[in-house]
Order: C-alpha cells, then structure tokens, then sequence
C-alpha cells in the first residue's frame, strides 16, 4: 500500500516540483528584464504617449497643422516637441509669428477662383493673406500667435534649429520668448526616437 | 439624457473650431476636482469624435452626449 515511495514515483514527484519552481522562476526573470528594457527605453508602463513634429514651412497654412497638432496633443496628456527648421523657423521669430503669409502662387486649392497667374502680381500675397486672416478670424479660428500662447503654456518644447539660425543669421533675440535652447538634428533624433507619433510639416 | 449625476462646472464653447473646444475642456478640467462633472457645449460638428478621442486618451470620463439642433453637449467626470 501507499506507505512506501517508490523510487520512481520520487523521481516523479522531484521532477514535477523542480519544473514547478523552474517555470515560475523563468517568468519572473522574463518579467524582470522586459521591464527593465522598457525603462531603458524610455517606455515604462504609465509613461505618457509622444509626439514629435518638424515645422519646416514658414507660411500661414503651414504654420497651423503643427501648431494645432501639437496643441491638442497636449491637451490629450501627450508629451509634445516641435522641432522648427528651416523655413518653419519664421514661426519662431518676433517678427514673424504675427506676419505668417499666405502664398496664392502655385497654390491650385486656392478658395476663391483665380488664375494661377494672378497670384505672382505684386501685392497678390498680401491681400490673399488678408482674405486668409478675415476667414480665420469670422470663423472663429484660433491665431497662429495664440496657438503658440497655447502650446506654450501646455508645456510643448519648442526648439530652433540651430543651423538654421547660422544660415540665416537669425540670432536669439529675433526669436519669441519660451523656447527651448537651439538644438540640432541629433537632439531632434534622440526625442523622436522614443516617439509614438513623428510627423514631418 | 442620462442622469445619476451633478453638472458642477459649465463650458461654453458655442462657436469655437478644433482644436479649441478640446483645448479649453483639457483647462476647465485642470481647475476642477476629481469626481466634478463638467457640462461643455460646443457647435463644431467635429467634436462629436473629438470629445470621444479626447476620453480615451486622457482617461477623464464622458458620462453622457446629446445633441440639440446645431449644438453638441457633452458631460465629462474628472477621474485623476
């Protein structure tokens, strides 16, 4: 009767307990290291989404996707950097966040009719730009200076290209206050390599 | 319309475009306490999938929409 193991049913017994413990070990080894790989990435659970943008156009109609993108990422719990390089730079400078144009040249989705041809006469951009802003502003569309108040103050970084400023000797006090310090691509890189979303304007 | 809870808070976002409506809820509810219902009204027919978009990814719960002729109300319970 049951009073006495045999030395097979120990040898059962051993080996089911050993795989038992073996198994339960192994998951939590597993465990261990995807978390730590997660967190070495950047990635642990709860970290919030990321989205990275390049604003490399400097008119009007460019200027917004990034801007309300960004802004309403922030209002989403994201984590938000825009990189602005060359000619989204504009968007950065005292000069230029107020004074964004819109071009009707080359432009075949312009919203009133007019022939292409129309819109290299002098003078053409800056009344199409006054149409673009009467548009903006009775339908009750933010601006572009309070899309970047905004941004601002949901805490979106806010870079300068550095090399852009050398090109275009554009120096730090031509730009808006708020920004983060100048950077390069590199920097760029390195956020939006740990980035959900990454778009390019 | 559902019931089961209190509008403590109410938004106004009658003639706003996107993002606005999304942007001024994401403030109104920073100023709220967890547990508060904020009733917010807009009329861009785009923040009928906004506002749902926006409770998935903030957490922060849509209690209840409902529409009236040309206006979208919507009822978010702060959760955190």
């Amino acid at each position: 009767m049951g009073m006495t193991v045999t030395s097979q049913e120990l040898d059962q017994l051993v080996s089911a307990k050993v795989k038992e413990l073996a198994e339960r070990r192994l998951e939590q080894l597993v465990n261990e290291r995807v978390r730590a790989a997660l967190e070495a990435e950047g990635r642990s659970a709860g970290r919030p989404k990321r989205l990275a943008i390049v604003s490399s156009k400097g008119t009007l109609d460019a200027a917004y996707p990034p801007l309300i993108l960004a802004t309403t990422a922030a209002a989403l719990d994201m984590e938000v950097g825009v990189f602005f390089t060359f000619f989204g730079l504009h968007i950065l400078k005292k000069k230029g966040l107020g004074n964004l144009k819109f071009v009707p040249v080359a432009n075949p989705a312009m919203p009133m009719p007019m022939p292409n041809l129309l819109g290299a006469f002098p003078g053409m951009t800056g009344l199409a730009t006054l149409m673009m802003k009467q548009t903006i502003k009775q339908k009750q569309i933010a601006s572009i200076p309070e899309l970047m108040a905004m941004a601002k103050e949901s805490g979106v970084k806010l870079w300068p290209c550095q090399m852009t400023m050398d090109m275009m000797d554009i120096k730090p006090d031509d730009l808006i206050d708020g920004l983060e310090e100048p950077v390069g691509a590199a920097t760029f890189l390195e956020y939006a390599s740990h980035a959900d979303i990454t778009l390019y304007v | 319309m559902a019931t089961g809870y209190v509008v403590d808070q109410r938004l106004d976002c009658k003639g706003l475009n996107c993002p606005l409506p999304v942007i001024k809820t994401k403030k109104a509810i920073e100023t709220m306490a967890v547990g508060q219902v904020l009733e917010m009204v807009a009329t861009d027919k785009g923040s009928k999938a906004d506002m749902v978009a926006w409770s998935k990814s903030t957490g922060h719960e849509l209690l209840d929409t409902r529409e009236e002729p040309g206006f979208f109300f919507f009822y978010v319970r702060k959760t955190k």
